[in-house]
């Protein structure tokens, strides 16, 4: 077996052995996915509620439109009494042709939905019944919006959160350990590359970050969560891979920078926290102030997260690679050679 | 045992220097090592054994002086010479997580060499049994021993092992003593460090003793012990002799006396000796005679502290 074969595989077998690390890269990434994916599920789709008494073409018309859940009562008295104490946002008493709409004015927005609806479908219905077309034709056209469910956020957030953290982690401790522990030393006197040990650790660490995407978009996929992928999210993969070697690039910094694992764990979490929470892995970043937002623009799981959100889920281009493959890829470059500039072999 | 000759000489050190900042780690130091010796160095800590070692092996440049490793410059790094150089460091440098048999085909791998000699090694160290066991939950002997298992693999001609035996009980000090006879008898230079001096008497061919950087004494053990030129000391029980009767034998030059024992010191053992037997006395007796700690008593002036 080559020196590279078996590096790799000596360091994945330290992996899969080491369950904290396990823990961390799959679990916990993946127990946010679930909890935030059924928290917001059904965010921005509670349908407005609206009593009814009596029954014809109006209360059959509105439970068309798909936008109330009408609630029906037998006595008038009952309905009016939910809408008086603010349950209902309204209830339309229907009498023969007579179309009475009972409407509580606390929530004034709910009862200008309910008041244009009802009047509405009221109308709409009187000009049928008149025999005449209509002189205003109205066609309603849903645009595509920028605005995406919850799921489709989530997942690409989580899944570069959770890559940064793995790379960061994995590339520094790696070696912070290996210095302490002499396994460097001991690297450096078998006649064996710097490249090759650097570029099977890295294979080990694109490997994982496979099998954390794979996983990922996997559980987001099934029908309780929904996440629906784009025709374009083969073009996630480059930025992917830029992503991987940024924050593997950040962990060798921070490996050599750091001495003792203990303060390699505190540089790694200095590094990654502030990203995580500022570059849309838990909630939107167009939901953030602009002076956020601004902040944000210099983390590389920022770019990673918008760039991996444009493919996998918006549905864009090629175009959508460059400012994200651009960045990242500069961050490779400037991070790598610094740490270089910084590494050294020995404690001493 | 020893050449100077270039062609013998499998490590040739030249007035090597190293200092850290007022620190002269090492200072001044020579020596040659001949193909298939077993050589120690020996000191207290901080004598500047690890830095002379770690000179050798090309992972420090000396300030000054020169190293001929095999015929060349250990330093900088020459991946050509590292395959015929095996090295055991002080801390236990394994992969995590790894079985011993695992440490042992990465650690192969590295060199290019197969497996095919991982069952050979872990049997020359005694860990057949322990081939499954990952490295952390072994015991600090055996992971010594797993780790000049590791240095072996790849059948080096010249092997460096820094204090091997530090840190060890003294049942896996002896057990450690019969893998580094093995791996002697097959004919490799071996150059070991260790703060104790017993144990390098009974192991090396030849030891060098540092203290402070430098070089005090350096010979086979036996020699230096005989150019001490110490007496040796018969310790009886008390009473079977009075000290009058011990001053009068032969050969006796000094009789000294304790609440336990009657301590004779000699420069002629022999007739002392059979002048005891005669007298029946000999149960109870002990001989003692001078060893390497007496020998760096005599060089330094201070009592040996390892």
């Amino acid at each position: 077996m080559t020196a590279f074969k078996s590096l790799a595989k000596a360091m994945a077998k330290g992996l899969v052995r080491d369950k904290t690390t396990l823990f961390f890269s799959f679990l916990f990434p993946l127990m946010f996915l679930v909890v935030f994916g059924l928290l917001f599920r059904d965010a921005g789709m509670d349908k407005i509620k609206l009593g009814a008494y009596g029954d014809g073409e109006v209360v059959v018309a509105l439970e068309r439109t798909g936008a109330v859940e009408v609630q029906r009562f037998d006595k008038l008295d009952d309905g009016v009494a939910k809408v008086r104490a603010g349950d209902l946002p309204g209830l339309v008493e229907v009498n023969g042709d007579r179309v009475v709409l009972h409407f509580a004015a606390s929530n004034q927005a709910q009862a200008g939905t309910v008041q244009g609806l009802v009047s509405g479908v009221t109308q709409s219905l009187n000009v049928r019944a008149s025999g005449r077309p209509p002189k205003f034709d109205f066609t309603a056209q849903q645009v595509e919006d920028s605005s995406l469910k919850p799921i489709q956020y989530l997942t690409p957030g989580i899944l570069s959160w959770s890559i940064a953290v793995g790379a960061v982690f994995s590339a520094g401790m790696t070696l912070v350990t290996w210095r302490r522990k002499q396994v460097l030393r001991r690297l450096r006197l078998a006649p064996v590359s710097p490249v090759t040990v650097l570029s099977s650790r890295v294979l080990v660490t694109v490997t994982v970050a496979v099998s954390q995407a794979l996983l990922f978009t996997g559980v987001a996929s099934l029908p309780v969560f929904g996440l629906r992928l784009s025709g374009t999210w083969y073009l996630a993969i480059p930025i992917f891979l830029l992503g991987v070697l940024a924050f593997f690039s950040i962990g060798m910094l921070v490996g050599a920078f750091c001495k003792t694992e203990e303060a390699a764990t505190a540089a790694a979490n200095i590094v990654t926290l502030p990203m995580a929470f500022l570059s849309g892995t838990f909630f939107p970043i167009d939901m953030a102030p602009s002076w956020l937002r601004a902040v944000s623009k210099v983390f590389p799981l920022r770019h990673m997260n918008d760039g991996l959100t444009d493919v996998m889920v918006r549905g864009k281009g090629v175009e959508a690679l460059l400012v994200p493959c651009g960045v990242l890829l500069g961050f490779i470059l400037v991070v790598s050679f610094i740490a270089t500039r910084v590494f050294s072999w020995e404690d001493s | 045992m020893t050449s100077t000759g270039a062609g013998a000489a499998a490590i040739v050190v030249d007035d090597i220097r190293k200092s850290y900042g007022d620190l002269k780690a090492v200072d001044g130091v020579s020596f040659t090592v001949g193909h298939g010796e077993f050589f120690g160095i020996l000191g207290p800590n901080g004598a500047g054994k690890t830095t002379a070692l770690e000179i050798m092996e090309g992972l420090r440049e000396p300030d000054s002086g020169s190293v001929r490793l095999l015929g060349e410059s250990p330093f900088p790094r020459k991946p050509a010479l590292l395959p015929r150089i095996g090295v055991q460091l002080q801390a236990s440098a394994f992969f995590d997580r790894l079985t011993a048999r695992e440490q042992l085909e990465t650690f192969s791998a590295l060199y290019g060499v197969g497996a095919g000699r991982v069952d050979e090694m872990l049997e020359l160290v005694g860990l057949t049994e322990k081939a499954g066991t990952r490295e952390d939950k072994l015991s600090g002997g055996q992971r010594q021993r797993l780790s000049i298992a590791c240095a072996l693999a790849h059948d080096p001609d010249v092997v460096f092992l820094d204090e091997p035996t530090a840190a060890l009980d003294p049942q896996a000090r002896r057990n450690l003593w019969d893998v580094l006879r093995v791996i002697r008898e097959r004919g490799k230079t071996i150059v070991y460090t260790t703060h104790y001096l017993d144990e390098a008497e009974i192991l090396c061919d030849r030891v060098a003793i540092m203290d402070q950087g430098r070089v005090l004494a350096m010979d086979t053990p036996t020699a230096l012990v005989r150019g001490l030129d110490a007496p040796t000391r018969i310790t009886l029980e008390r009473g079977t002799l009075t000290a009058a009767d011990a001053a009068g034998l032969p050969g006796a030059d000094e009789v000294g006396e304790d609440e336990q024992s009657l301590v004779l010191t000699t420069r002629t053992p022999a007739p002392l000796l059979a002048a005891l037997a005669e007298r029946g006395t000999l149960d109870g007796l002990q001989v003692r005679t001078a060893t390497l700690e007496d020998v760096f008593l005599q060089l330094t002036g201070r009592e040996y502290r390892a």
